[in-house]
């Protein structure tokens, strides 16, 4: 039947396009759906989304120990070579030799974000932080190193 | 009742007692058009910031908010800006031809202010042909577009211009017969008398679900017409970087761009006084009471409050909807819009015979 299709056509093209406009018109009246920040004026109560990704952390307890074993996982991962980890040997309890993590060094300025990294990483011990204010005068001041002076492997992992 | 119709009165015996009818009509002249252009600059910056503002809110954002109170002066700083540009005229053009250009859509807007009713007994030129008049102003804009593409001397300016000439010349179609089945229904082509046939009702109340259906033709065909999106074929940023304004810069720009808003004024206005009655308080029928309290609001902001909401509904579609193709654009006229545009007429000449309506 060609005029009922003729017809049906009307009716379908009517009915989405009433439903597109239902929908602009509760964004027009509901002014809380509004997602922009206004950002420099509003660090204080930025609203960032969950996965979004600024640098590489490494989380420290409150003993200044860290999860890092050295293992290079990330630096394997790592697409952009932006990871470089620097091993070193110590005597644990037992008087072994055992490999540990001397310096994680890590160059922001090379990183992209893909989050492989973490997600190599067997031991949890880095993450991605949400600080997003990268910029310096020197290029130098991005290559940071991750774990603190001092720190420790925490106690079990392995 | 208060009304804008004892100034001009007031004005009118002054002018006429004071000097010789023939200046008294010059100077008359000069005040008209010293008030439609002060209308228009009104207008564009009223209207400039309303799209802002709805546009940003109906895609969850905030819009311009910095200059003035809420970014409410935001509009005349961008025009402050655009006057100030230097009104650039590349080498390889028609010299004539595209500084004219802007100028015929300019005045094809303005000509288009003389038959609108904007309060009780306050219009410029209630001539007796007044819808007439309007169908055949609006397609003169077709001529500014056409002059601005072919004088570019760009490929990009004379496709968008030719697409727009396609467009316009077929939409009119469909908008004429929308505005007929109200002339049909009314029996009078004078906008005054349309406006007083609709003192016991609007006609889209009146005239049963044909006047509901030539309503929505009206609405869709206006905003082909006016080369808003979703019908923004002329101008198709996404395809032809401008369409007809891609070589203009500067004030010749902004006149194109006033022009555009004046027409969503003027379309709008047609349509409210056509369907809605114009400046007519909302009557029903002689339900007396709600009447006499309903002519307590000023004519002036029922119609002004109507236009506005018509323009608000067409801005919405804008954005909401996603752009049509060109063919699917001639396909929706002449598929869909021209037959039951046709087929509504004749359901409207049927009640208009029987006074069938109220």
């Amino acid at each position: 039947m060609f005029l009922k299709d003729y017809f049906n056509d009307i009716a379908q093209a009517v009915g989405s396009l009433l439903s597109g406009m239902r929908r602009t018109g509760y964004y027009f009246t509901h002014h809380k759906e509004i997602i922009t920040e206004q950002y420099p004026d509003n660090r204080a109560t930025l609203v960032l989304p969950e996965r979004f990704r600024g640098e590489v952390v490494m989380p420290h307890n409150g003993q200044n120990e860290h999860r890092c074993t050295g293992c290079t996982a990330c630096e394997l991962a790592c697409p952009n070579g932006t990871i470089k980890i620097v091993t070193k040997f110590e005597l644990n309890a037992e008087g072994k030799r055992k490999k540990a993590v001397d310096a994680f060094v890590y160059h922001l300025e090379l990183c992209t974000m893909c989050n492989l990294c973490i997600q190599a990483c067997p031991t949890d011990a880095i993450k991605m932080a949400q600080s997003f204010e990268h910029s310096v005068y020197d290029r130098s001041q991005l290559t940071k190193i991750l774990n603190k002076p001092e720190s420790k492997l925490q106690e079990g992992v392995e | 009742m208060w009304s804008f119709s004892k100034l001009t009165d007031l004005i009118h015996a002054w002018l006429y007692e004071t000097f010789s009818p023939a200046w008294a009509l010059a100077l008359e002249m000069v005040m008209v058009g010293v008030a439609a252009i002060g209308l228009f600059a009104m207008l564009g910056l009223v209207l400039v910031i309303m799209e802002r503002k709805v546009s940003a809110y109906m895609q969850i954002r905030l819009g311009p908010n910095r200059v003035g109170p809420k970014g409410m002066l935001q509009s005349l700083a961008d025009t402050l800006k655009l006057l100030v540009k230097e009104g650039m005229t590349p080498n390889g053009v028609d010299r004539v031809l595209f500084n004219l250009a802007p100028l015929v859509a300019m005045i094809a807007a303005m000509l288009l202010l003389a038959p609108i009713a904007f309060a009780k007994d306050f219009q410029i030129w209630d001539l007796n042909i007044g819808v007439l008049y309007i169908t055949a102003i609006s397609s003169l804009n077709v001529i500014a577009i056409l002059m601005a593409g072919w004088s570019s001397n760009n490929k990009y300016s004379l496709l968008g211009a030719m697409r727009s000439g396609a467009q316009i010349v077929s939409y009119e179609l469909s908008a004429g017969l929308s505005i007929l089945t109200i002339v049909v229904l009314s029996g009078s082509l004078q906008i005054s008398d349309i406006v007083t046939s609709q003192s016991n009702g609007w006609w889209i109340f009146k005239g049963h679900i044909p006047a509901i259906i030539a309503f929505v033709i009206f609405l869709i065909a206006a905003t082909a017409e006016t080369n808003r999106a979703p019908f923004d074929m002329a101008e198709a940023e996404s395809e032809l970087t401008g369409g007809f304004h891609t070589e203009y810069s500067g004030m010749k720009f902004a006149l194109f761009f006033l022009a555009e808003y004046i027409n969503v004024f003027v379309v709008c206005a047609v349509g409210a006084t056509l369907f809605l009655g114009g400046w007519m308080p909302l009557h029903i029928g002689s339900l007396d009471w709600f009447n006499h309290a309903m002519d307590y609001i000023p004519s002036s902001i029922w119609f002004f409050g109507k236009t506005f909401f018509l323009i608000f509904v067409m801005m919405w579609f804008r954005w909401t909807f996603p752009r049509l193709r060109i063919d699917q654009l001639l396909t929706l006229e002449w598929k869909y819009l021209l037959p039951i545009g046709m087929v509504n007429i004749l359901l409207v000449t049927v009640i208009a015979i029987l006074k069938w309506h109220f």
